[in-house]
């Protein structure tokens, strides 16, 4: 398979090839990720979305190793971050890496500080496990002023407080305060503003947006909300059941998918700006990962499909269509099946084509 | 703002709407993030003592032994005489203002005797707790943290210990090495320890997958980091407990060899050997002086130590919420 969205020039900050993720259950073998292929280049903003175990998460955990093995079994790659294949690091190589050169934000703040411990301290553990060198007082200093960076208001007074004394955006605030510590190089945001509400979400965004430009990190963030993504990201990964389904830069995905899933997905968004009489939902269910169905896994719940035996037949190669990359037998008619779905909702749903 | 109808009809929306915003504006200046943030920091170890300090009896009970502990170590000045001070001119003499528990079949004072009696029950007990919930923390953590088959290993030992009728073994070991305080330390701690151990290993399961525990990993943190920041400070309050009631338990047991005559060596004083002197039914009928003051000492202490641990109990209980 070829390399998606490369360009000759410098070499990406990561890149990760054929990446294969299995989960041996009791019930069967679960193959979560089947051979996915992507890259990053530095200070890009990569978004992956897809719907829940589509495989996003799994894909992530995997290049800091933090799949539990048993049962998981990653296979396939290399992953290369600069220059390293992480699957061939030891534990300790990696635990260098691990909230050093890559960092993590979690889904849940609420859950991802430990509740008896103080946030600073929990801040200052971050930089020391990293520099046994610093002192505590100065990883004190640096605490308050990573907390100062992220916008905790009164930051030395909120260094010895406890999780359960921060709100919910304070406490993913200082999640991301916690993950850019080290001046990371990559940054990897696991669906970092669902458990928040709403107007949370824009701030935590601008948040990372800010990171972004102090730290200059590339940031992989996953998220299962298109909104989410056209908000920051420079380009997108669109998974389903375990691969790369579409990957494209940001204004194409919304102006031009080339994905039936990724339509159905727009399709999805409810909007604000035009009256729309019905929400699309994609009919059907993602199919059973344990025993995947042979051609395109999408092709039972696709519009485009229409029972054409290829569909079911053959598994679509991620083929080149002018700038994106599209696993569709039928990628030609995408443009029509646009307007088709369009008309059927009532509205254009591409965004910014008119 | 869109009017339903025309406007006087029915309800003034814009009323509303103000007076909604205005009582937000309340709730938020209420709980202002300077306000929030000028609070002391609420540790859960400060709550916990605060519970801990408004349940009375624990804390009757834990005056009672401190006082108790200070009285052990300054055994020679508060001690009226020498507690291996034999006097043949009184044998068994009742109390009287020159002893005033009495005398024993040795002529020795019995309230010195019992003074120097807590010095050997307050060893056995801490140290044999502390050195039991010692093993059980690192063989739990290790067992709970790595699971697989050093986790089967480990628990199959601790099946095997809880299923040993522990007191004849201890006889049996307490009489092959020759007893003597740290012998009776040794031997209740090897034998108390799977206790501590199954409860340790239970919370680090539960804890391990916590997503703080994935966090720090994700940062970077190394096994042994992890149990020692994140899973050991959330085992230390049940453990607290434990070791609690295992010293109890020491001193009871420390108690038992003692009055089998396996404890510490006569002529020391200790508790229970100082029972073991009241065997005979003439002393039982007609000398309490020789029995009931070390069997108050040793009731006492442990009912003490057991109100202390259900104290400690109640107050890490996090469902409770005073």
């Amino acid at each position: 398979m070829a390399v998606i969205g490369s360009e000759p020039s410098a070499a990406p900050l990561l890149s990760v090839e054929n990446l294969h993720v299995t989960f041996h259950g009791d019930e069967g073998t679960v193959q979560a990720v089947r051979g996915v292929t992507w890259e990053l280049r530095s200070g890009e903003v990569l978004g992956i979305v897809g719907e829940s175990g589509s495989g996003k998460s799994v894909s992530v955990a995997s290049i800091l190793g933090l799949l539990p093995s048993p049962p998981a079994v990653v296979s396939g790659g290399p992953i290369t971050f600069e220059g390293r294949n992480l699957l061939s690091l030891s534990e300790r190589e990696l635990r260098a890496i691990r909230g050093k050169d890559i960092a993590m934000i979690f889904q849940d703040p609420m859950t991802a500080f430990n509740p008896v411990q103080t946030i600073g301290h929990q801040i200052s553990e971050a930089i020391r496990v990293h520099d046994r060198g610093v002192k505590r007082a100065a990883a004190r200093d640096r605490s308050i002023e990573l907390l100062s960076l992220v916008g905790v208001p009164s930051p030395a007074a909120r260094f010895d407080q406890f999780p359960h004394e921060y709100s919910g955006g304070m406490r993913q605030r200082a999640m991301v305060a916690m993950a850019i510590a080290n001046q990371p190089k990559l940054l990897i945001a696991d669906e970092p503003t669902t458990a928040l509400d709403v107007t949370i979400q824009a701030q935590i965004l601008e948040l990372l947006e800010v990171v972004r430009r102090e730290t200059h990190a590339a940031t992989i963030l996953i998220t299962h909300d298109l909104g989410v993504i056209a908000e920051v990201a420079d380009r997108v990964l669109v998974m389903y059941a375990g691969k790369v389904v579409e990957s494209t830069s940001i204004l194409p995905l919304f102006q031009s998918p080339r994905h039936p899933y990724t339509l159905g997905l727009l399709g999805s968004l409810p909007r604000l700006d035009v009256n729309m009489e019905t929400l699309f939902s994609i009919p059907g269910q993602p199919p059973d990962m344990a025993h995947p169905p042979p051609g395109c896994a999408f092709a039972p719940r696709c519009s485009l499909s229409r029972d054409r035996s290829l569909c079911r037949a053959e598994e679509p190669p991620l083929i080149r269509v002018g700038e994106a990359w599209s696993a569709c037998h039928f990628v030609e008619e995408m443009e029509h099946e646009a307007e088709v779905v369009s008309h059927e909702v009532g509205m254009d749903i591409r965004v910014g084509e008119s | 703002m869109i009017r339903q109808d025309g406007p006087g009809e029915g309800l003034d929306l814009d009323a509303i709407v103000e007076a909604s915003i205005t009582a937000g504006e309340e709730t938020i200046s209420e709980m202002s993030v300077d306000e929030v943030a000028a609070r002391p920091p609420r540790s859960p170890f400060k709550v916990a003592m605060r519970r801990f300090m408004r349940h009375r009896l624990a804390l009757i009970s834990l005056v009672f032994l401190i006082c108790l502990g200070l009285v052990a170590v300054f055994a020679p000045i508060v001690a009226p005489a020498d507690p291996n001070a034999v006097d043949l001119t009184s044998l068994r003499s009742p109390p009287s203002p020159g002893h005033i528990l009495g005398t024993d079949s040795a002529g020795r004072d019995v309230l010195s005797r019992i003074i120097y009696g807590a010095r050997v029950s307050l060893t056995v007990g801490v140290a044999a707790a502390v050195s039991a919930a010692g093993i059980g923390t690192i063989l739990g953590l290790i067992a709970g943290f790595t699971r697989g088959w050093v986790d089967s290993v480990i628990m199959r030992i601790v099946d095997i210990f809880l299923s040993f009728p522990s007191l004849i073994v201890i006889l049996l070991l307490v009489a092959i090495l020759g007893p003597s305080v740290i012998t009776i330390v040794v031997v209740i701690a090897f034998f108390e320890w799977p206790t501590s151990c199954r409860i340790v290993r239970q919370m680090t399961l539960a804890l391990r997958e916590h997503d703080f525990v994935l966090a720090a990993r994700a940062g970077g943190a190394s096994n042994f980091r992890i149990m020692r920041r994140h899973i050991l400070s959330g085992v230390v309050s049940p453990l607290t407990v434990v070791a609690t009631l295992l010293s109890a338990q020491a001193i009871l047991l420390e108690a038992a060899l003692s009055f089998l005559g396996l404890g510490v060596r006569p002529p020391q004083a200790s508790w229970g050997g100082m029972l073991n002197e009241a065997q005979s039914i003439t002393v039982l009928e007609g000398m309490p002086w020789l029995w009931l003051p070390p069997g108050i000492a040793i009731a006492s202490t442990v009912l003490a130590i057991n109100f202390i641990g259900d104290g400690l109990r109640d107050a890490f209980d996090p469902r409770q919420t005073r």
